[in-house]
């Protein structure tokens, strides 16, 4: 049983976990992600060139994403689900702007400049979508009907559409894989996930005919990246050397011939991992997957732990997208999966995805300090 | 299955997406081990491979610095160079104890203790095996005291290399400007990966309005490296381009001419030939020795010049903005034929003082006593204040101001060197926007004898006389005339600006103008007649006196009684012949008093070395 909440009314001894809890904050979620976000400024101060000025923009970035993490984390859970049809409403008019008005950045319609900031919309539906389809799954009984199943997916479908047609492939995967996971948490009978699975990979012939040139090139570059090293296979054998050549115990923090000898590309944003494969070996890499792993675990017992069926299946939801990310990242730097522009999250140079994700573990921390004191 | 009757039982929902956590974490950790098994293969099972091709995988590019362009002038003679000079130059990897080096060269060379600690900051932050510049330009002394110490500083070595030189000193210091470290803002402009190899920028005059064609194309060495990124072999060498060779209109012998003419006094002269825009002379007195910005001014040669009174940094030809005084009136007299407001025969009576109709206020004439009956000849050669108060009450000033226009006064001349001041020719929408102040009539009398707001620089009086010289030709002024690529002998000429020609058909006007100019120079009561004599040819010429101070009503200018700063800016505008000319000077010299008496001269020595008048007193 939740003695600390018990002792939350006995004003004797002074606790850091209740002084945190008090203002919402989940004091072990919250130290797993400083010691993250700091082993990631550390390394970004290797990869960047070791430019304070980086790490400086990367600290201010990081102190407002803490900001808003803070606010999110003070907002009752049913607030959320109450908002929650408004909030991806207007995610989805936005994205509608941004194939209208929006900015191009390398050659994809991604933002939507604000003249104060730059806005990427997609990154709310990050949130959105699982909020959403939480809340209207919750609704009824679990696991859900048919009927109510395929409304799920629809909601799903619409802005990850939208914003494969940006064209970012990876967001709208990620987008997907967020509300398919929260579908998977409500219990929807095996069957019908293996069928989806079958009917998925029949799919993929379909897939390939849709995308884009360069997308189809990431593809077949994966499957063989010495075809083109000078062109699309470059930052997979690139980066595969710098982590191979990390070894076990890695070269050394700031001594990553790879990286600063400028031969990998992107090496403070989305290759930022093979930078610390490089100078940290197999060991670091080890210790910074654990703790990737640790924070996702956390992330579900708050999510086993939580009162109501929304707030369970959002906040498992998120928690695994967490790991999702991780592993595409990984995935991606190992030449595992193809290269689709997913930064290592907390790690990585960047701050749209930072305060996103932030966001994310904000609504985690006000649904574990807001449960009411009752027996499970 | 689901009915609206069917109650939410939280235990069973909660189990059910329990046992749907416990299996994601089940496949997490399952995606977790495969990743360490491909990362365990990447870096312990193939470690070797991709070790070694980490080894190999070290090609550097190391840019080679493109030879910088060289200026001369009209005559071939050589106004910048690139010269060899010696510099003393650390290796880090070489020198084996950094601190012990540092102190040992610190005692030879007198280096402060907190210039040393900047230094090893430096030198901490780049590669051990790039040069660090420790000293530049040594002389042959410092080369001498480091040989013989050599034994006591390893990894410190002289090293020869190219560096900019002006071997006219100050006397181009301004027109053809310097060159100087590249600066944050200087990187902020220039495309990096062209100034790659790069240390000095044009940063002002010739030197940096041609910077694109002066700097040439860097070159690229391709080499490959071993593990501490040493050059082990070239693998490719793209040759760097040098600049173009500049060839100016400007000429030594008339720079220094003018340049000495104007003596101790602070001042600019600008000589140009009217009928091409060739800017010929352009000298802004004080100057400074440009060869001292060239590998960094020091902090006390720079503060002396910065702080000095007479500002010898700034560029007077350009950006020195003085009354135009006198020298205004030949175009005042211009705008009232051309607009019908007088004519040559038209008679005004100067009895020393002008009155606007009901106010009390005496716009005074230079000569106290008055000119008496005076004619536009008259008006001009002996420059009488009075006629021309007269004349700008009655144009008006909006009349004046859009004549003045077509002579460019209030806007930049557009010769080929940056940060050019626009000057100004006051006007009613200027005064309302600037100063949100009503225009008054007062303003208008004294702008007629180029006072009150009129602020001209010495190159746009230079372009107004030149544009009056030829009869209503706009020609911009113009100091490049040509480059020449490197290994070529044959000049490309640099393109001239094309200006609009003033759109005036009767040359009786311009004629009758410019006939009372030579009255000054060759006139018996010309203001400037004593520069008249002993030439073949007529001069035509404009004296001007600008107050820098004001006086007050009946109260006489004393020079004795003022400190010399506050002495009149004298001012003098001529070209040469008069009927075909060749040569437009202006001159203003600062506080010099009287515009015939100091500036005036100034003009006739530099006509005298262009027409090739032998001096003959």
């Amino acid at each position: 049983m939740n003695r600390h909440l018990i002792d939350r009314h006995n004003p004797q001894r002074w606790s850091l976990t209740r002084a945190l809890a008090t203002i919402h904050i989940d004091a072990l979620l919250f130290m797993g992600l400083l010691i993250l976000m700091s082993a990631g400024l550390m390394i970004l101060y290797s990869a960047g060139d070791q430019s304070t000025a980086l790490m400086m923009r990367q600290l201010v970035r990081i102190s407002a994403a803490l900001f808003i993490m803070l606010l999110i984390a003070n907002i009752h859970p049913d607030r959320m689900r109450d908002s929650s049809y408004w909030v991806y409403g207007a995610g989805i008019l936005l994205l509608l702007a941004v194939l209208i008005f929006g900015h191009e950045g390398k050659g994809a319609q991604r933002w939507l400049d604000l003249k104060v900031f730059r806005f990427q919309p997609s990154e709310i539906m990050k949130l959105a979508v699982p909020l959403l389809v939480a809340a209207y799954l919750a609704e009824r009984p679990l696991a859900p009907s048919i009927g109510r199943l395929i409304v799920g997916l629809v909601m799903i479908i619409i802005p990850s559409l939208l914003i494969a047609k940006q064209p970012d492939l990876g967001t709208a995967l990620l987008i997907a894989s967020s509300g398919l996971i929260v579908i998977f948490l409500s219990g929807i009978s095996w069957k019908i996930i293996i069928g989806f699975l079958v009917a998925c990979t029949s799919a993929l012939p379909v897939l390939w005919y849709v995308m884009h040139d360069y997308q189809k090139q990431r593809v077949l570059t994966l499957l063989n990246p010495e075809s083109d090293p000078l062109g699309s296979g470059y930052h997979i054998i690139q980066s595969k050397i710098a982590i191979g050549s990390g070894g076990l115990f890695g070269r050394g923090w700031l001594e990553g011939t790879q990286s600063h000898l400028a031969f990998l590309p992107e090496r403070s944003t989305d290759f930022i991992f093979s930078v610390i494969a490089e100078e940290f070996g197999l060991f670091g890499v080890g210790l910074l997957l654990m703790l990737y792993l640790l924070i996702a675990v956390r992330g579900v017992y708050i999510a086993s732990q939580a009162q109501t069926s929304f707030a369970r299946l959002l906040a498992g939801s998120i928690s695994l997208t967490f790991l999702v990310y991780v592993f595409v990242n990984v995935g991606m730097v190992t030449g595992l999966l193809p290269v689709v522009g997913v930064p290592l999250p907390l790690v990585s140079y960047g701050g749209t995805s930072m305060v996103t994700l932030l966001a994310g573990f904000g609504i985690l921390m006000s649904i574990h300090t807001h449960r009411r004191m009752m027996s499970p | 299955m689901s009915t609206k009757f069917t109650l939410k039982d939280h235990f069973t929902e909660g189990c059910l997406i329990n046992d749907r956590l416990i299996f994601s974490v089940l496949f997490a950790c399952l995606l977790f081990l495969i990743i360490m098994v491909r990362l365990a293969i990447l870096q312990v099972l193939e470690h070797e491979h991709f070790d070694s091709l980490a080894d190999r995988n070290r090609v550097d590019i190391l840019p080679i610095a493109p030879q910088r362009g060289l200026i001369y002038d009209r005559n071939g003679i050589v106004l910048a160079e690139n010269i060899p000079s010696f510099s003393l130059e650390i290796t880090p990897e070489n020198v084996p104890d950094m601190a012990a080096t540092l102190n040992e060269l610190g005692q030879l060379f007198v280096v402060a203790e907190s210039e040393l600690d900047e230094i090893k900051q430096k030198i901490k932050k780049q590669r051990r095996f790039r040069q660090f510049v420790f000293r530049q330009r040594l002389t042959e002394q410092e080369v001498a005291k480091f040989s013989v110490n050599r034994h006591k500083l390893p990894g410190v070595d002289v090293v020869g290399r190219l560096i900019r030189h002006y071997p006219q000193g100050a006397f181009f210091a301004h027109t053809v400007g310097y060159v100087g470290r590249i600066n944050e803002r200087d990187q902020k402009a220039i495309d990096l990966q062209d100034y790659k190899g790069t240390e000095q920028i044009g940063k002002t005059g010739i030197e940096k309005q041609y910077e694109d064609l002066l700097h040439g194309t860097v070159g690229f060495q391709k080499i490959e490296t071993n593990v501490q990124g040493r050059m082990i072999r070239e693998l490719e060498n793209s040759p760097a381009v040098s600049g173009k060779d500049l060839f100016l209109n400007l000429d030594v012998n008339l720079q220094y001419v003018a340049a000495k003419a104007l003596g101790e006094f602070n001042g600019a002269v600008v000589a140009m030939d009217p009928k091409s825009g060739a800017v010929l002379a352009m000298v802004s007195k004080p100057d400074f020795d440009p060869n001292l910005f060239v590998t960094g001014i020091s902090n006390k040669n720079y503060d002396a010049l910065r702080d000095s009174v007479d500002m010898p940094l700034f560029n007077r030809t350009l950006r020195g903005r003085y009354p135009p005084g006198s020298t205004l009136k030949p175009f005042v007299a211009l705008a009232g034929l051309e607009l019908g407001v007088v004519s040559e025969q038209t008679q005004s009576f100067c009895p020393g003082w002008f009155q606007l109709p009901g106010q009390d206020h005496r716009y005074r004439c230079w000569k106290t006593h008055g000119h008496g009956q005076v004619d536009l000849k008259k008006s001009i050669s002996q420059s009488c204040d009075v006629y021309f108060y007269d004349l700008a009450n009655a144009l008006g000033i909006e009349h004046l101001h859009s004549f003045l226009d077509l002579f460019d006064f209030g806007h930049k001349t557009g010769v080929d060197v940056p940060s050019e001041s626009k000057g100004l020719s006051p006007s009613r929408a200027w005064k309302r926007s600037t100063r949100n102040q009503p225009w008054y009539p007062g303003e208008t009398v004294i702008s007629g004898i180029g006072q009150g707001f009129n602020q001209t620089t010495p190159v746009q009086l230079a372009h107004a006389t030149a544009i009056l010289a030829m009869r209503g030709v706009n020609v911009t002024p113009q100091i490049a005339r040509a480059t020449r690529a490197s290994g070529q002998s044959e000049l490309e000429l640099i393109a001239k600006k094309v200006a609009e020609n003033l759109p005036m058909e009767n040359s009786r006007h311009w004629e009758a103008v410019i006939d009372s100019m030579v009255e000054v120079v060759h006139g018996t009561r010309g203001t400037a007649r004593h520069i008249g004599k002993g030439i073949s040819f007529k001069i035509a010429g404009k004296t001007g006196t600008a107050q820098v101070f004001g006086i007050k009503q009946d109260e006489k200018y004393d020079a004795e009684l003022l400190a010399k700063k506050l002495h009149d800016h004298a001012l003098f505008i001529a070209f040469a012949p008069a009927d075909a000319p060749e040569i437009v000077v202006a001159v203003v010299v600062e506080n010099g008093g009287s515009g015939s008496r100091i500036a005036a001269p100034v003009a006739r020595k530099i006509i005298d070395q262009y027409m090739g008048v032998e001096p003959n007193e």
